[in-house]
């Protein structure tokens, strides 16, 4: 299939608009950012609806808008499951139960969480680790962005990549996290208005939600599955071999639903970082709430227009294709790209273009403004100069740090980018590790969180047994079909899951559980240094009780949380 | 931090809400072009809505604007 679009003087004229409003949001912002704090932290002054929607823009990069579409045409509304169950109890529990320890504790960073609630080693393991981490994360985006650019618009890959940077690193250095977070609200607004237009032609297309579904009857049927499974969600769970993700419903649930889901939500720095801006702790707490509302309904714009795909696809004369891997066997993630050849004229299709490179960029962003953090606080002011005691130029020269930290940051993602280009499989491998990471972290924070026993020996201890454990799991499992060593089965294969999920989903479950046992057997068996003074503020029970009687009732953290919880048991319902 | 948001983020809108609106009205009989979005001229339609949001965040920040002064 062809995937090149010719775009006319109208979409050029829309993105530059875009960009010319994105570079002039750091140019304004650029005055303020006289402290570090300022240009680290954003002064912990956003409203919590600017939090909020800059939280679940860090998440919905343009990766994952290109996945989940994908996900959309492969497995049907199952797809759902990454939103319902997937986001939205970790988002509430992160909102309620987490928020007020990491914004309380005055931490600037979940490394910092660490140090105050464990020690220095368990600090710098996390500090490193996601440092590299997120860095590699933000090389691997730019490559997708350039080989989109060269291979969507025909533009230069060195040239694209060279740009993206560029941009980026404009609008970063400018204003530092409070420009990151602007642009995020940003690119979610366009991000909608972009994607909107498909789906509303799409469905038309197809004769509405009915018609789709008695088109997709056929197609499904001959796949072996029952005729609505791709516009259900939990009806063919009973067992792996009915619904196409080949996981059973308590493996969604443990898996997807806890371990996965709670691992990126409640620890992942760049998520966090988020709401740790907000202007009080009742802003902090409402931060994720506010994100849960819109990301409910993202499936409705990413993942139906996949389905849709998926129908266009087998129908003749829709003259709808995608490119192909090997004959018969489409590569899903051009989805959203041919969805958008297919039905945008000129105009709208220069928005959705934009849109698409929005999010790739500010998902850089979101990575460097994280990076750089962690890198002057936790790395940079613990092991290479400490505070000295004298603020102003103390505040200067950590400005300073941040700035650099941010151009390294673009820099060495610019290498990242390249080694992404020789190594196809870096991505798989990013996301495998991350995976192994996050797991045993979330156990960790969450019996820090919850049980003033924990001991910092005992964090250390589980967060390496659990990444041991992850490692080896997936050295000795493979998914079925597996091509490469990268996808498991190094070490020997023991086992083979039918679909690669189940195994992602297996590994997070052996790493969480084999953290918590480990966590929790040394605690037990070494001394806690910590007075229950110093764990004032960083454990559940040495905490007063957050008080919210001068808030009004509506805008109160229980009650958003029960109302978002409300809606996403009607769309549970609603789509069973 | 320093700027209020809902100012740009309309700006943007209410001026590529305008575009749209005006490039679908100038391309509103030209039939090949929206051969694709089946016949909707999907361009005037987005551009409307794009103009009323830009409109309503500028709106919203004016009053925020008005009610910090006082």
């Amino acid at each position: 299939m062809e995937t090149g679009f010719t775009l006319s003087w109208i979409d050029y004229l829309i993105m530059i608009i875009y960009f010319v409003f994105v570079l002039g949001i750091g140019w304004a912002l650029k005055r303020y950012m006289k402290t570090a704090n300022a240009f680290l932290e954003a002064g912990r002054a956003m409203p919590a609806w600017v939090a909020g929607l800059a939280f679940i823009s860090t998440n919905l990069g343009a990766l994952e808008v290109m996945g989940m579409t994908g996900s959309g045409a492969k497995y049907g509304m199952l797809t759902t499951h990454f939103y319902w169950v997937g986001a939205i109890p970790a988002m509430v529990f992160l909102a309620l139960f987490m928020m007020p320890f990491y914004y309380g504790s005055k931490a600037r960073s979940v490394p910092e969480y660490l140090k105050l609630r464990f020690d220095e080693k368990t600090r710098g393991l996390n500090a490193i680790l996601f440092a590299v981490m997120t860095i590699l994360a933000s090389g691997i985006s730019m490559y997708a962005l350039a080989i989109l650019m060269e291979k969507v618009l025909g533009w230069n890959f060195h040239l694209s990549l060279v740009l993206s940077a560029a941009i980026v690193l404009g609008y970063t250095y400018l204003g530092g996290l409070s420009s990151a977070i602007y642009n995020e609200v940003l690119q979610f607004f366009i991000i909608v208005i972009g994607l909107l237009p498909i789906v509303i032609l799409s469905l038309q297309d197809l004769g509405g939600w009915s018609g789709m579904k008695e088109q997709l009857a056929p197609i499904v049927t001959e796949k072996g599955f029952a005729p609505d499974t791709w516009t259900t969600t939990w009806k063919y769970t009973g067992s792996a071999e009915a619904n196409p993700l080949g996981v059973e419903w308590y493996g969604i649930f443990a898996g997807l639903g806890f371990v996965l889901s709670f691992g990126y939500w409640c620890t992942n720095f760049l998520i966090v970082q988020r709401a740790m801006s907000a202007k009080s702790s009742t802003a902090a707490r409402n931060t994720p709430l506010i994100g849960a509302i819109p990301k409910m309904f993202i499936p409705f714009l990413i993942i139906v227009p996949g389905i849709a795909a998926l129908v266009l696809l087998n129908k003749e004369g829709s003259g709808f294709t995608l490119p192909e891997i090997s004959p018969g066997h489409y590569n899903y993630d051009y989805t959203i790209i041919a969805l958008l050849k297919q039905y945008l004229p000129a105009g709208v299709l220069g928005l959705g273009i934009t849109a698409l490179l929005a999010s790739f960029m500010s998902g850089m962003a979101g990575n460097v403004s994280a990076f750089n953090t962690v890198w002057t606080y936790d790395i940079y002011q613990s092991y290479i100069r400490p505070v000295t005691g004298n603020k102003e130029t103390d505040d200067k020269h950590y400005l300073f740090v941040g700035r650099m930290a941010t151009i390294f940051g673009v820099v060495v993602s610019i290498a990242a980018a390249y080694l992404a280009s020789l190594f196809g499989n870096i991505m798989d491998f990013l996301q495998t590790i991350f995976s192994m990471i996050n797991a045993p972290l979330f156990a960790v924070i969450f019996l820090g969180m919850f049980w003033k026993r924990t001991t910092g020996h005992a964090a250390f201890t589980g967060l390496l047994a659990g990444f041991f454990i992850a490692l080896l799991h997936h050295g000795l499992t493979v998914p079925e079909g597996a091509a490469t060593l990268v996808k498991g089965g190094w070490i020997a294969n023991v086992y083979t899951y039918p679909v690669e999920m189940a195994q992602n989903f297996w590994t997070a479950i052996f790493a969480w559980t084999t953290a918590t046992l480990v966590t929790v057997v040394i605690s037990l068996i070494t001394k806690q240094l910590k007075t229950d003074d110093d764990l004032k503020g960083l454990v559940y029970s040495l905490t007063p009780k957050l008080k919210e009687k001068h808030v009004a009732w509506y805008l109160r953290s229980s009650t958003l949380a029960a109302f978002v919880l409300a809606i996403a048991t009607v769309l549970t319902i609603l789509f069973w | 931090m320093g700027i209020d948001i809902k100012f740009p983020i309309g700006l943007m809108f209410t001026l590529l809400g305008a575009l749209l609106t005006f490039y679908g009205l100038f391309t509103n009989a030209d039939a090949a072009l929206y051969s694709r979005s089946l016949g909707v001229n999907i361009n005037l339609w987005s551009g409307l809505g794009m103009l009323l949001f830009g409109l309503i965040m500028l709106v919203f920040a004016f009053r925020t604007h008005q009610s910090k002064k006082r």
